[in-house]
């Protein structure tokens, strides 16, 4: 029986072929943590007395709650800060130089296809867009990561998707993996790991990384696309080490096989509170919103914010929709400025912030009150996600959200065209 | 372990466990006070050192924030039944020591207020109150050694 490429991947690093179900522990390329998620690993870590397994192989990115939002976050910042100064962390990110880490690492090139990869962050899931197992961990597999460079897992079954067609205007990744999700359910892909084949070259780069990110929202272990040349265009020029590409064997064995249709899938709008309360668009009905969201580490990505742009251009956003905008790097930032994007973005009334996760999970930056509605290209729309218990988040694509923020309710991008 | 059972349904995320506004802080206390709040005010005041938590599907859905295992076990939790678990929660309670088992029949045997014996070293849990008797897939002997040295760190120290 072949191998699919999460097991691949795994018995290449364990030295034989590894089968579904074992446990097994293995050399990590790359162990990350958040300002959110470090300091309890950190705590950790100390407990074991050693000092960090590789300096250059652990990446500390302080995004969630920065810039500081107050006294204890400052502080929760300054643990990671002194750490990573302490023990020589090569990638360590301050305010300036940062950006969304699931952005951030594949931007520096940081993960490549073949790595294993751990985060301390639910959305290290990301990376499998670049043919690499990557999954997110809590803080204590962090500390013993940092300490061992080590990791164990239970090597998971996998679903196929077998992705067909090509996307139709104003649709694109969030659009498909939300439409997955629907279908799935957010316990769909439970303990598994989703294997996206078929003609990946409809979905961008950007495409697929926010397809990957999501995996986690069906409850996968991870999400990972096939190699091919536009994942090689993508780690050229920023790979700065030797990386492996691993295939799939045509006769692995999935647990389950479904087939995408992808010119059937329309603009996509999850319903609170779950990401699998999917409608296509054209069921939505009138849905008026508060505030919309553009950005965090599944749509804030240049792509995200190309389309947010042409939609927004000469246009004016809603006066009773507050639109913020987070492009999820400072490279992508730059490359907006570059562009024109932002002046575009501030003439249509909308608030532009440094890179920042903090109003996906209801950190700051945008907090809903009681009842309020948003719209957001983020990743989840649970209760209280955003804010007030009592709120509610709207989950699309940065088309979806910019027409939106200009119609004040949930709209099609055709309809302000 | 023994202990009285508070229940809840399917989908419980990390974001209700403890919500994201508590996350400046990692203290297992202060995380302890805001445990559940979002889903039922009267948590923090109902739980008891020893209690049991029987939950639906997907427990601990979302983040990878171990804060939410720290919060239940703060705040006297000795111990999970869960139909399913969200992988990510799954080990990070395994990993800081928290014992928890998968046993559909066993959740859906269990009322709220029943008192609930737990052995996790064979998988058993008995309903006390009601005299019946569950049988949960006991641990792999790889993560029974974690559990046996109180989480992985402790594990590690050993090891490494």
């Amino acid at each position: 029986m072949g191998l699919t490429l999460t097991q691949k991947i795994f018995s290449a690093k364990v030295g034989r072929e590894v089968k579904a179900g074992e446990l097994i522990e293995v050399d990590v390329d790359m162990v990350l943590g958040n300002d959110v998620t470090a300091p309890v690993a950190i705590k950790e870590f100390e407990k074991i007395g050693k000092e960090v397994f590789d300096k250059t192989k652990i990446a500390l990115v302080p995004d969630h709650f920065v810039p500081n939002k107050d006294i204890k976050s400052a502080e929760q910042v300054n643990i990671v800060r002194k750490f990573a100064k302490k023990h020589g962390i090569v990638n360590f990110f301050e305010v300036g130089q940062m950006g969304i880490e699931h952005a951030l690492l594949p931007e520096k090139g940081l993960v490549l296809p073949g790595d294993v990869v751990i985060g301390a962050d639910s959305h290290t899931c990301t990376y499998g867009a670049l043919t690499c197992f990557s999954t997110g961990i809590g803080s204590t597999d962090m500390a013993a990561a940092m300490a061992t460079g080590k990791a164990w897992f239970k090597v998971p079954e996998a679903i196929k998707f077998v992705l067909k067609g090509n996307l139709q205007k104003w649709v694109s990744g969030k659009d498909v993996i939300l439409y997955i999700i629907g279908k799935i359910g957010v316990d769909g892909a439970l303990y598994k790991s989703m294997e996206f084949t078929g003609n990946i070259k409809a979905l961008s780069i950007d495409d697929r990384f926010t397809i990957a990110n999501m995996a986690i929202e069906a409850g996968a272990k991870n999400g990972i696309f096939d190699f091919d040349e536009i994942t090689e265009a993508y780690v050229k020029g920023r790979a700065k080490r030797e990386y492996k590409v691993f295939e799939r064997d045509e006769n692995a064995e999935y647990s389950e096989v479904y087939e995408i249709n992808l010119d059937e899938i329309r603009p996509q709008v999850a319903f609170p509170h779950l990401p699998e309360n999917t409608k296509n668009i054209d069921e939505v009905g009138k849905v008026k919103i508060d505030q919309v969201v553009i950005g965090s580490c599944t749509n804030g990505r240049i792509s995200d914010m190309e389309i947010a742009y042409k939609i927004l251009k000469g246009k004016k956003v809603h006066p009773d929709v507050r639109l913020l905008i987070f492009p999820a790097t400072q490279e992508i930032y730059l490359e907006c400025v570059k562009r024109g994007y932002i002046e575009e973005f501030i003439k249509a009334g909308a608030a532009v912030s440094t890179p920042t996760c903090g109003p996906c999970l209801g950190g700051h930056m945008g907090i809903l009150a009681k009842g309020e509605r948003a719209l957001a290209t983020t990743n989840r729309n649970f209760v209280g996600r955003m804010g007030h218990p009592e709120s509610e988040v709207y989950l699309s694509s940065p088309a979806v959200a910019a027409a939106s923020a200009i119609a004040g309710y949930i709209v099609s991008p055709e309809e302000v065209e | 372990m023994q202990g009285k059972a508070i229940k809840y349904g399917d989908n419980i995320d990390t974001d209700v466990i403890i919500p994201a506004r508590y996350l400046n802080t990692s203290d297992p206390q202060e995380l302890a006070q805001h445990c559940m709040e979002d889903l039922d005010k009267e948590f923090k005041n109902k739980v008891q050192e020893g209690d049991i938590l029987v939950v639906g599907e997907n427990f601990g859905s979302g983040s990878s924030r171990e804060h939410a295992p720290i919060a239940i076990k703060a705040s006297g939790i000795s111990c999970i039944i869960a139909k399913s678990f969200a992988r990510i929660f799954y080990r990070n309670a395994i990993n800081i020591g928290l014992p928890i088992l998968e046993c559909r029949e066993a959740v859906e045997g269990i009322e709220e207020g029943d008192i609930v014996l737990v052995d996790t070293d064979n998988g058993s849990i008995k309903n006390l109150t009601k005299g019946t008797e569950f049988k949960a897939q006991p641990f792999p002997d790889f993560i029974k050694e974690i559990m046996k040295y109180g989480g992985l760190i402790n594990y590690v120290r050993e090891k490494v």
